[in-house]
């Protein structure tokens, strides 16, 4: 067992296998961004308090900037360019437009990955627990009310096309 | 990138343990990586090997052996939140867990983390020094267990030795406690650190007679407070708001807190004691 400066690693991004070299000192937010170039991730503060840079891990919600690009080695990864399919908004993303939940739009894919991550796990959630899950991120333009009811509807619209 | 930063990514307990042995001096283990990641990018973190011990399968999992439960150093806040094992033996570790950083970094981050780290803001901390809680550290060549109170010397500092890993946490249901609490002042409801801290445990008679409390203060001294006079003195008295004023004194001697860019010293020498008045609140929420 060897320590290495360069980490050979394996994972899923938005469906797609990838494998590649990283730095030991790289988050996963460096290699999203600026080598697998999916600008949709941002970068905000960088130490893990504004939630721009939410991606989902394996399911769950979980701050890019915080996370050692090594450490992603066999997860599965989910940012906000997987949410769409076949060039068709998510019923979430969907909603976010519908209820001007966005104004800048730099908050939004961090919204919309923590957003998601909490229907996965609560497609039923009430206001208090969709509050709780979108605690940590920020917005400075909209405001929280528009985003609380882009979830509430958003997670409607996903129990409607689950029933279909 | 800063070429003086390696990673290493052990497959067992054991690997890690010997490669600690070898490396002790320039090796730093990262886990959830919330806190080693943030000291890369600031600097603070430098010229060091990344042991990377998030994967490890014997750092997991919450086991309950008769009557106490073990949380593996590498277990989540979420995880925390999520343990019906926890919620019948440490209620008030799950208030702690509910309001500690975001639903991002509670996927993210460790208990063994927040302890090692030992911050006098640290989140879990009060709850464990209320808990009484026993540290189970090993190496290659030991196993030990020891109090979190001994484990913890001052901020950042620990009495981690050379070639160590915090295995696991051992809690055991305070006996008789009905109120398990953890209360925080900071500068918003998420993701903010700790001004003021206090973890309580009390057992109140029929009549609303403190029996016993254990009280734990996290942000007003180097480590977590426990102070055996104040908790002595409440015993036998009734919960109100002029026994737990008698108290404030005692309080006061307790606790040594600093100024700095969260807080001045003074403002958290009342938040301290005024914290004490939210156990007189939803008193009804009690088990």
């Amino acid at each position: 067992m060897k320590p290495n400066t360069h980490i050979p690693i394996e994972f899923t991004i938005n469906g797609k296998k990838v494998s590649l070299e990283v730095e030991a000192d790289e988050t996963a937010l460096k290699l999203i961004r600026d080598r697998l170039l999916l600008k949709g991730t941002k970068e905000g503060c960088g130490i893990g308090e504004c939630g721009a840079c939410t991606i989902v891990v394996d399911g769950k919600s979980a701050n890019a900037c915080l996370m050692l690009a090594a450490q992603i080695h066999g997860r599965e990864i989910l940012t906000v360019e997987g949410l769409e399919a076949d060039g068709d908004l998510d019923p979430l993303q969907k909603s976010f437009a519908d209820h001007h939940a966005v104004q800048c739009g730099f908050c939004t894919p961090g919204f919309l990955m923590s957003s998601y991550a909490l229907l996965k796990e609560n497609p039923h959630p009430d206001r208090r627990e969709i509050v709780d899950a979108i605690s940590g991120n920020l917005c400075r333009c909209t405001g929280y009310q528009q985003i609380v009811d882009a979830v509430e509807d958003g997670a409607k619209r996903l129990r409607k096309e689950k029933s279909k | 990138m800063k070429k003086d930063v390696a990673y290493v990514r052990p497959d067992t307990l054991e690997a890690a343990l010997a490669f600690l042995k070898e490396t002790e001096k320039t090796s730093r283990v990262v886990a959830g990586g919330t806190d080693v990641v943030a000291g890369l990018r600031s600097g603070m973190l430098k010229g060091v090997c990344l042991v990377d011990i998030s994967g490890l399968a014997e750092l997991k999992g919450i086991e309950e052996k008769e009557g106490e439960v073990c949380i593996g150093a590498g277990v989540t806040l979420s995880e925390i939140l999520a343990s019906e094992a926890v919620a019948r033996v440490a209620p008030a570790l799950q208030n702690a867990a509910r309001v500690f950083g975001s639903r991002q970094i509670r996927n993210m981050a460790t208990i063994g983390g927040n302890i090692c780290r030992a911050s006098p803001a640290g989140d879990t901390l009060p709850v464990l020094y209320a808990q009484d809680a026993q540290l189970e550290l090993i190496s290659s060549s030991s196993l030990r267990r020891v109090p979190l109170r001994d484990f913890i010397r001052g901020p950042g500092h620990t009495a981690l030795g050379a070639g160590e890993i915090l295995r696991g946490v051992w809690l055991k249901r305070a006996p008789g406690m009905s109120m398990h609490r953890f209360e925080k002042v900071g500068n918003r409801k998420v993701l903010a650190v700790s001004i003021v801290s206090l973890a309580a445990l009390l057992s109140l008679s029929d009549r609303g007679i403190i029996e016993s409390a254990r009280l734990a203060w996290g942000s007003v001294a180097p480590t977590v407070v426990r102070s055996a006079q104040v908790e002595k003195s409440l015993t036998g008295k009734p919960l109100t708001a002029e026994t737990l004023g008698q108290v404030f004194p005692l309080v006061q001697q307790a606790i040594s807190p600093i100024d700095d860019i969260r807080a001045s010293a003074a403002y958290r020498r009342r938040v301290a004691v005024s914290l004490l008045f939210r156990l007189l609140e939803n008193r009804e929420s009690c088990d």
